[in-house]
């Protein structure tokens, strides 16, 4: 048997594809969670109200500060013993876009603080109202610096999703060891992830550096 | 709490490994963030090209498809690695791979003057780099490499799943034993978090320490760090 068997590498691509395809479906789902919770979070937290702000912190602090894996087996083995049964795949989904929550809450709020404070006197000094300070000043110019930085985060939740394959959930990590273990053969099914998995994040992330050249202000 | 209490001494042995993991991944991941980093700003093409391929490839795939790959594909190549090795590897080649980023942006963000200043003093480029870039670059480096750490840290957790018996490794036999899955898991994740608040304290005293100036310590956090530093 030869060390590396391009027939099986060919024939096992299907497959794969297949768990490629559930890890796409978890990236976007995670994605779409992240943004919404962290723009709550941020928000929350904005706000500073006594301790439901500080409970914002903690949160973003708690999640950014524990392990990814430890976070999925315990929405995975500890929430049926309450009686909340989910599948593995809308848990890992929930729990990815959770985790990311905290990190996407940090960088609305730095794309808020890095806004020169003249912005805000200024709207103030042409007496604004809150909201349209907020929806025609901040936000507009918010937005901008903050595309790129969410971009990197999406390719990391991306390549992230892979942990979530310890709980049992077939995405393309998943399926090739699944593989790994039906054949005994890792080589190629390892070897061919890993290079699915670059094949789309390099070229995102020379996206985003491009992006990162045109969006981010020098001020 | 019994299931906690009557496992202690095993959870206590999993933290020391996950130490280890993380001191010897941390070790790795300087020397590999350094040696990417520096070679990344060499003038000569065949160590740029080389920095930049391994760059991107380790930050490319992913930590767990990488410590898979050394643990189970590995093997087939005639190379086998203690779970331990393969776990340490493909952590402080990953980590460090963003961690070069970190050097190399670090390093090129220098005044221009310095260098200037350097080469008309007669200074040859090595010389250069060791004695005026890199002392005056640690510092604005030491925000990234602790949030590199604090990365490092978390992904241990993920040797578990490759055989060794860390902190997670432990708490996830223990489950299987007693079913007191909620007590191991919320004790190991405290362990976890405190772990990472004391590198994010050891982070901030060294920051505070090795401070060139006042100015550069107020400027060290904010959205440059976000869109410059550990991310992909």
């Amino acid at each position: 048997m030869s060390i590396w068997d391009s027939e099986f590498a060919i024939s096992i691509i299907p497959v794969l594809l297949h768990g490629f395809w559930i890890t796409i479906q978890i990236t976007f789902w995670s994605f779409l969670i992240s943004l919404a919770v962290g723009l709550v979070v941020s928000v929350i937290r904005f706000l500073k109200i006594p301790i439901v702000s500080r409970l914002g912190d903690f949160y973003v602090s708690f999640i950014r500060g524990t392990p990814l894996l430890v976070q999925a087996y315990i929405a995975y083995f500890v929430l049926p013993s309450f009686g909340l049964v989910y599948d593995a795949l809308p848990t890992g989904i929930v729990v990815l876009g959770l985790n990311y929550s905290a990190y996407t809450a940090e960088v609305y709020r730095a794309g808020i603080e890095q806004l020169p404070k003249g912005q805000w006197e200024a709207s103030r000094a042409l007496s604004l109202p809150p909201a349209r300070t907020w929806f025609r000043i901040v936000v507009p110019q918010a937005v901008r610096p903050i595309i790129p930085v969410l971009g990197n985060y999406l390719i990391m939740m991306f390549k992230d999703s892979a942990i979530l394959s310890s709980i049992t959930i077939l995405e393309l990590l998943g399926t090739a060891l699944q593989i790994g273990s039906n054949y005994y053969r890792y080589l190629e099914p390892i070897t061919i992830i890993g290079l699915m998995y670059l094949a789309i994040s390099f070229p995102c992330s020379l996206l985003i550096r491009r992006l990162e050249r045109r969006f981010v202000p020098t001020h | 709490m019994n299931a906690v209490i009557e496992f202690g001494p095993l959870l206590l042995q999993g933290l020391w490994v996950t130490i280890l993991v993380t001191v010897l991944g941390a070790l790795l991941t300087i020397v590999v963030a350094f040696a990417a980093g520096l070679s990344g700003l060499s003038k000569h093409w065949w160590l740029r090209v080389p920095s930049s391929i391994f760059v991107e490839f380790f930050r490319g795939s992913g930590l767990l498809v990488q410590m898979f790959w050394f643990f189970y594909a590995l093997p087939f190549l005639g190379i086998q690695l203690t779970p331990l090795m393969a776990g340490v590897l493909a952590l402080g080649l990953n980590e460090g791979a963003y961690a070069a980023e970190v050097v190399r942006g670090t390093i090129r963000s220098r005044p221009k003057g310095q260098t200037e200043a350097a080469i008309a003093l007669g200074m040859s480029p090595s010389l250069r780099m060791r004695r005026i870039l890199l002392p005056q670059s640690f510092p604005s480096m030491l925000p990234a490499f602790g949030n590199v750490m604090v990365d490092l840290l978390k992904n241990t957790s993920l040797v578990s799943l490759v055989t060794v018996s860390d902190l997670t490794w432990r708490a996830f036999t223990a489950r299987t034993v007693t079913g007191a899955t909620l007590e191991l898991f919320l004790t190991i994740l405290v362990l976890y978090y405190l772990l990472s608040l004391l590198l994010g304290w050891l982070t901030r005293w060294l920051e505070k320490k090795y401070a060139l100036d006042r100015k550069s310590l107020a400027k060290a956090r904010p959205l440059k760090n976000l869109v410059g530093g550990v991310s992909a």
